[in-house]
């Protein structure tokens, strides 16, 4: 199994998940190299993502698991990969997977809130205290439809805030990556229905390290 | 700080496709671009993404050195109110810059029902809506496409119509714009100099005056404009353009996949059917460079997938050659090749085998008419007998699951017409019972009707309209006699088919309907979220216009259309022979059995039509 590493940033960030499935397997065949393809009745060609990116959020360490048919010739496929895909979506490296995408337990994130007329006095040490509370719950749907309680604190570690210019805060920190995952919007939701008056303008978030459980780097 | 654009795309659905940045879009430095053109397709990106002719014309645009052809789509209700709560104005999406901005605006015309929003595109770019309000050469807006043929409702607002094929005339439009930029003409003189063109028509340069009894009195042709314009028709469609290399959308599309064009027109002469007549003469590509243009667009795309289209694709003469070679490419690569448009009577099972090998794709047959009476009427040359055979062979060949499509208000149709197609359908189960391999899978049949629209430029042009009474009654006669639980029966509401049918035929007091329509929320009309009937009745009854004009009254025989200036190389002698024998009940042969002098040929000057 090959795995391919890959930022998503700029305007593909728009891009959905089964989008970014269809421009990554039209790429291969781009770049002149043909997936191994499932057998059966609609035969699909091998090639997953192992964490779904939400629409929106941008990434710098996404991975990407394929197998090509037999006879293709592997070499240098980063840059030949590269040379056709589009915009905003580039593979960093390709090597051979080995470590399981179900140890890759975390996710270094970093959400940007942006104030428009300033950062607010005190914003960064109240959005430190409501995350550093023993439990911030939301509700969440279940896939069957049942409704669960999530203390999204219990997802979340190693916190910290800095303001990089007058107008933006970012947020960055560790957060679960499966089982349970944490989605990171749930972040700038809490910050909006906790602290109000301190609702950034805008926010986005970013994804920028995979970590296995004891926080290595998953590659 | 983030710019308002991206602030709001997380609000929206499928943000994918108001940002641009496919694979081969195309970006050019602006200070070497003469000429900016904002392509607009008056729907959404997914449809007008799906459309070969759009691809082609942006191709050939961007073909030209100092011009700059820019995609904008028509942007879904939710971004539109974002738009419009965040002050941004339509833009293009290579650039991002704001149409307003644009040399020459051009739209394509598919569908009468995106009309409104051609008007809305304009309001959310900001440029003024009525061509008279458009000073200089700044925001030229010119449209072209199917409905370009009836122009008359858009009268006001385009400046000018390309009609016809547009791979030679718009270069000599872009051409002349920028000549006409460089020397510093006015707006009139540049009309003038483009009315000239062949296959161009300025609605301001005709003056239409009305009876009293509504009809068209007189069109008088002003600034000596042609009194006809004849549409432009490529001859070699093998040294024609095609989009080999094209934007492949980074996000799911309508059709998403390879198209190759393997000819234009059709032989087959429905009379019902526009597109039929309006695309003639019959040209072909020949195979070899199909081979090749299919070769070059699955590579450079990267898609799994490529359609053979046309009007009728089983009528290509060199189907099955082109078909084997194109299989010795596509099966070794996992390509799916699938061929819409094929004739039940030419159907043979072996095509049917050779496109198993890949994947199986629907069956799918548009008998149009539930009577041999009144498929002959209509010209419909396929008979029951065709039809059973071929489900017979391909519920024998596995398949399970087939499309019939049928119209309803039809001319000279009768119950007995409306109570046939629930036979034909019977007949399809019957035929599915005795042929089927796997009877575990059970068969499905979708069943849809669609209310008959006459449309200009066709046999039917002068016939009424069912009443939506009528139709919904036929409609209902219907369901009521489909009772297998094998089928599915779809119909529509005749509420949209009324409109397209009032816009189809229409002339330009239209116009104000339109815009009356716009500035009271119409545009999305094509979607069902958006389409508001009411709307649309009370614009009609408040400006004093009844829509059963164009509709149920039909034309007289001797009537001037609001059409009448444009030609599509179809004599309308020939549409009015056409219309005696559907009553009749007689057929015309198509036109490789016998030249029904049509009168498309006299298009051609270097190759023969190829009927």
């Amino acid at each position: 199994m090959l795995r391919a590493r890959f930022s998503k940033t700029g305007d593909a960030i728009w891009m959905s998940h089964l989008d970014l499935m269809r421009v990554l397997q039209r790429s291969f065949r781009r770049a002149g190299l043909l997936l191994a393809h499932s057998h059966g009745y609609t035969p699909h060609p091998n090639l997953s993502l192992a964490l779904p990116l939400s629409v929106g959020v941008s990434s710098t360490c996404e991975i990407m698991d394929f197998e090509l048919e037999e006879g293709q010739d592997a070499a240098d496929l980063a840059a030949r990969l590269n040379r056709v895909l589009p915009a905003g979506v580039e593979i960093a490296e390709v090597y051979e997977g080995e470590m399981k995408v179900k140890h890759l337990k975390w996710l270094r994130i970093a959400l940007t809130m942006e104030y428009d007329k300033g950062v607010p006095a005190g914003a960064a040490e109240a959005i430190e205290a409501l995350f550093g509370r023993d439990e911030l719950l939301f509700e969440k749907k279940t896939k069957s439809g049942a409704v669960v309680t999530q203390n999204i604190l219990e997802m979340m570690k190693e916190l910290s805030m800095t303001q990089p210019d007058e107008n933006t805060l970012r947020l960055a920190c560790l957060i679960s990556a499966q089982e349970p995952a944490l989605n990171p919007a749930r972040i700038p939701e809490a910050i909006d229905l906790e602290l109000p008056e301190l609702a950034p303008d805008f926010s986005s978030v970013t994804r920028i390290e995979a970590l296995t459980e004891d926080g290595t780097v998953f590659r | 700080m983030t710019e308002k654009l991206q602030r709001i795309l997380p609000k929206v659905q499928k943000p994918a496709r108001y940002v641009g940045g496919e694979y081969n879009a195309v970006v050019k430095n602006k200070d070497e671009v003469e000429v900016r053109v904002a392509f607009c397709f008056p729907d959404l990106y997914e449809l007008g993404m799906s459309n070969l002719g759009f691809r082609i014309l942006y191709g050939v645009m961007n073909g030209m050195p100092g011009v700059w052809c820019e995609r904008v789509f028509a942007p879904w209700g939710d971004m539109e109110q974002a738009m419009r709560d965040n002050e941004i104005p339509l833009f293009a999406l290579e650039s991002r810059d704001p149409v307003k901005d644009f040399d020459m605006i051009a739209f394509s015309l598919g569908y009468e029902m995106s009309y409104t929003n051609v008007l809305n595109m304009l309001l959310l770019a900001g440029v003024p809506l009525h061509a008279g309000e458009r000073e200089g050469l700044r925001n030229i807006v010119f449209a072209g496409g199917t409905c370009a043929y009836n122009p008359e409702p858009l009268a006001d607002f385009i400046d000018f119509f390309s009609l016809g094929e547009g791979e030679e005339l718009t270069v000599e439009i872009v051409e002349l714009y920028r000549k006409a930029k460089r020397e510093n003409w006015s707006k009139h003189e540049f009309l003038l100099a483009v009315s000239r063109l062949e296959g161009i028509y300025v609605p301001s340069f005709y003056e239409h005056t009305y009876n009293p009894d509504g009809t068209i009195a007189a069109i008088t042709p002003l600034y000596g404009a042609p009194e006809t314009v004849t549409k432009r028709i490529i001859e070699d469609l093998d040294s024609a353009y095609y989009p080999a290399k094209t934007i492949i959308p980074n996000t799911e599309i309508v059709h998403d996949r390879t198209n190759l064009e393997v000819m234009r027109g059709c032989i087959r002469g429905c009379r019902f059917c526009q597109a039929g007549f309006c695309y003639r003469p019959v040209r072909k590509r020949s195979a070899k460079v199909l081979c090749e243009q299919a070769r070059e667009a699955l590579e450079d795309s990267g898609n799994h997938e490529i359609t053979m289209s046309s009007l009728s694709t089983s009528d290509y003469r060199e189907l099955e050659p082109l078909m084997d070679e194109l299989l010795d490419y596509t099966i070794p690569k996992k390509i799916n090749l699938s061929v819409p448009s094929l004739r039940a009577d030419n159907f043979s099972r072996e095509l049917m085998l050779k496109l198993q090998k890949v994947r199986k794709s629907g069956l799918t047959f548009a008998p149009e008419a539930g009577t041999q009476r009144l498929r002959d009427a209509i010209n419909k040359n396929v008979t029951e007998e065709e039809i059973l055979t071929t489900c017979a062979t391909a519920f024998s060949g596995g398949w399970n699951n087939v499309k019939l499509y049928f119209m309803l208000g039809l001319p000279t149709e009768t119950d007995e017409d409306v109570a046939g197609i629930a036979e034909l359908v019977y007949k399809v189960i019957k035929t599915w019972r005795a042929n089927a391999v796997n009877k575990k899978r059970g068969l499905r049949v979708h069943v849809s009707t669609a209310y008959f629209v006459p449309k200009p430029f066709t046999p039917f042009q002068w016939e009424k309209q069912d009443t939506p009474e009528e139709y919904t009654r036929k409609q209902k006669l219907l369901k009521s006699m489909m009772l297998s639980k094998s089928v599915e029966y779809n119909w529509h509401a005749p509420d949209l088919s009324r409109l397209e049918a009032v816009l189809a035929r229409g002339d330009r007091r239209l116009c104000a309907v339109l815009e009356e329509a716009v500035r009271r929320g119409c545009r999305l009309d094509g979607w069902d979220e958006y389409f508001s009937y009411q709307t649309w009745l009370d614009v009609f009854a408040d400006l004093g216009i009844d829509p059963d004009f164009y509709t149920t009254r039909g034309y007289g025989d001797d009537e001037i259309f609001p059409w009448q200036t444009i030609s599509v190389g179809v004599r309308r002698e020939f549409f009015r022979r056409e219309r005696e024998r559907a009553y009749q009940g007689l057929t015309t042969p198509d036109c490789r059995t016998q030249c029904s002098a049509c009168g498309a040929d006299r298009l051609l000057k270097e190759v023969d039509c190829d009927a």
